[in-house]
């Protein structure tokens, strides 16, 4: 069966052009990028060039890229890192719809380390409350940790204009930019972020490898301690393949930003018009100007994602669901919650999230699986009746 | 993904019994929007008690409505009396097991078709027994305790897997906890 793919805010495909990039570097080329000889040397000449492509995509100086394992591993190692920093301020915000990597270590620092911890609410369409976020600053606060684009909904915050604000305080500001890098474009310069974490396998680069931006000038201090691999700011031996890999997928997300921004644009709102018109009773998750072009959160009322999911994946389609159901927990996902998604559509919502691989035939086979899908599920469900949710 | 059998795959693709029921003498209900899983239970009972024809309607995951079509396969030609003893173990042997996690969804089962025979004998239950622990899934301290001795819960986990018991807010976790020590003590 055919597989079509609309789930790259969970994953995406490792690009051909990465493995080509990377192959060599398995087996011929092994050599540890710390040594004192010429064989380990070629590998630290090529781990050099990804930190240029990576550090050109999101416009920072190269000694500013610190690799890690993943972009969990960059949240937890900014927040460690500001929290050290300001070892007398107790006060740290973040915003309720952060991922886990986020919103988890927060809840742990409130209650295994005494933090304040101030959740910044987000309104239906899940933008953010900037009122509040302004008024929580305080001479208390160690850090500001934001999201640049929601992962289930791809709705974006004001980034730039956050950091400023926050940076005139005098706080440390980080931003979780894992969904957002290789989909909008980000430049460290102009928004002012102090720090920045990245993904490798959500831009076609492989799984366990990520990125953490720190800007000069802001104080450091390891989450990993070993060696002196990243200038002492990351220990353990590089992982040079995935590194490599991750610096060619970086120079192609920065090619395709531009094809991001018109085709996998125009291709993600043909999806969601069709759906609208085609299903009655449905309904976009956030803010429809300010989101990421590749991400359409849709919810269907009256039915429950599993369900939904289960039955495209018959069809071979893959996407995700904000449902309670497919994570393990029972209710539906906080970020759908915290917008007060009215449960009716929260439960039936799903997640297409595209990448420059997918074409119109495919929007077509999803558009063309998914009204009988809904029908379906409808026929048999005990809250919808003549066309309606009752 | 969930580890789902052949059966309850089955069952959810290919649902036996879908439908309201014309004619039913008895419906019990169950769950709700909020929840994220309901059932609507259509039973046809004759003179002599027995289950002639049993329906459902579901709103839920894939083992939601599994669990629904089974209960119906499993009671039709029942007598009230066999069907009231009914256990959810019963709807997930029948389906060949259900992910732990989802054993709320048999117990929904089981919950619909207890309606559903009070209905039809007319008695109303009108208060569950007990205090209300949690306020999210509307569950007792009693219905706690019944189903930790029953099933041998060990963790507030295994009753949320069970009772959907805090997998809301969460604000209750720490009663369910006690509620496990005291019948474990």
């Amino acid at each position: 069966m055919k597989i079509v793919y609309t789930d790259n805010n969970a994953t995406t495909r490792v690009a051909d052009e990465v493995i080509q990039e990377m192959l060599p570097y398995f087996g011929e080329f092994y050599g540890n990028p710390s040594s004192m000889h010429t064989f380990g040397d070629q590998t630290a000449k090529k781990i050099k060039e990804a930190r240029q492509r990576v550090a050109d995509l999101i416009h920072a100086d190269p000694e500013e890229i610190v690799f890690t394992s993943c972009g969990t591993e960059s949240d937890n190692s900014a927040v460690y890192s500001a929290i050290n920093a300001s070892p007398d301020k107790k006060h740290i915000i973040t915003s309720n719809v952060e991922h886990p990597a986020i919103n988890n270590l927060f809840k742990l620092l409130k209650r295994t380390r005494g933090y304040r911890v101030t959740f910044v609410p987000v309104d239906k369409k899940g933008l953010l409350n900037l009122d509040v976020l302004y008024k929580s600053l305080s001479d208390d606060t160690a850090l500001v940790s934001l999201m640049w684009a929601n992962n289930e909904t791809g709705v974006l915050f004001p980034i730039a204009e956050i950091a400023q604000r926050v940076r005139e305080k005098g706080i440390l500001f980080h931003t979780d930019a894992v969904q957002a890098a290789g989909k909008v474009p980000i430049d460290v310069r102009t928004s002012g972020v102090d720090m920045l974490s990245l993904s490798g396998h959500k831009i076609h680069a492989p799984k366990g490898v990520g990125v953490l931006y720190i800007r000069k000038g802001v104080k450091f201090s390891p989450f990993f301690i070993g060696g002196h691999q990243e200038k002492g700011r990351r220990g353990g031996t590089e992982n040079s393949v995935s590194i490599i890999g991750l610096g060619k997928a970086a120079e192609l997300a920065k090619a395709h930003l531009p094809v991001m921004d018109t085709e996998v644009r125009t291709l993600r709102d043909y999806l969601q018009n069709r759906l609208l018109e085609k299903i009655p009773s449905c309904s976009v998750n956030g803010d429809l100007e300010k989101r990421l072009p590749n991400t359409l959160s849709i919810g269907f009322d009256a039915v429950e994602g599993e369900s939904i999911l289960l039955m495209l994946d018959r069809e071979g389609i893959c996407a995700s669901s904000g449902s309670a159901c497919t994570s393990g927990s029972l209710d539906p996902s906080h970020v759908l919650m915290a917008m007060e998604v009215p449960f009716k559509s929260a439960h039936g919502s799903i997640r297409f999230s595209l990448s420059h691989y997918n074409t119109r035939e495919e929007m077509d086979h999803i558009i063309a699986a998914l009204v009988p899908v809904i029908e379906r599920l409808r026929a048999m469900s005990p809250f919808w009746k003549d066309g309606k949710v009752v | 993904m969930w580890d789902y059998t052949d059966k309850v795959k089955d069952h959810f693709l290919r649902p036996r019994n879908v439908g309201e029921l014309e004619g039913a003498n008895a419906v019990g209900e169950t769950g709700s929007l909020n929840c994220g899983d309901a059932l609507k239970l259509f039973l046809k009972v004759n003179e002599n008690e027995r289950i002639v024809d049993a329906t459902f309607m579901t709103f839920g995951c894939a083992s939601a409505v599994a669990s629904s079509s089974a209960l119906t396969e499993i009671i039709k030609g029942m007598t009230l009396t066999e069907a009231a003893k009914l256990t959810n173990e019963d709807i997930s042997d029948y389906l060949g097991g259900l992910p732990k996690e989802k054993m709320h969804c048999s117990v929904m089962g089981q919950a619909a078709l207890r309606k559903a025979i009070a209905n039809y004998r007319g008695i109303q239950i009108l208060e569950k027994p007990g205090q209300v622990v949690c306020e999210c899934f509307d569950v007792t301290d009693l219905e706690i305790t019944d189903a930790v001795k029953k099933n041998g819960l060990k963790t507030t986990e295994d009753v949320t897997n069970y009772l959907k018991a805090g997998g809301g807010c969460g604000k209750c976790l720490d009663r369910i906890e006690q509620l496990i020590e005291s019948v474990n003590a």
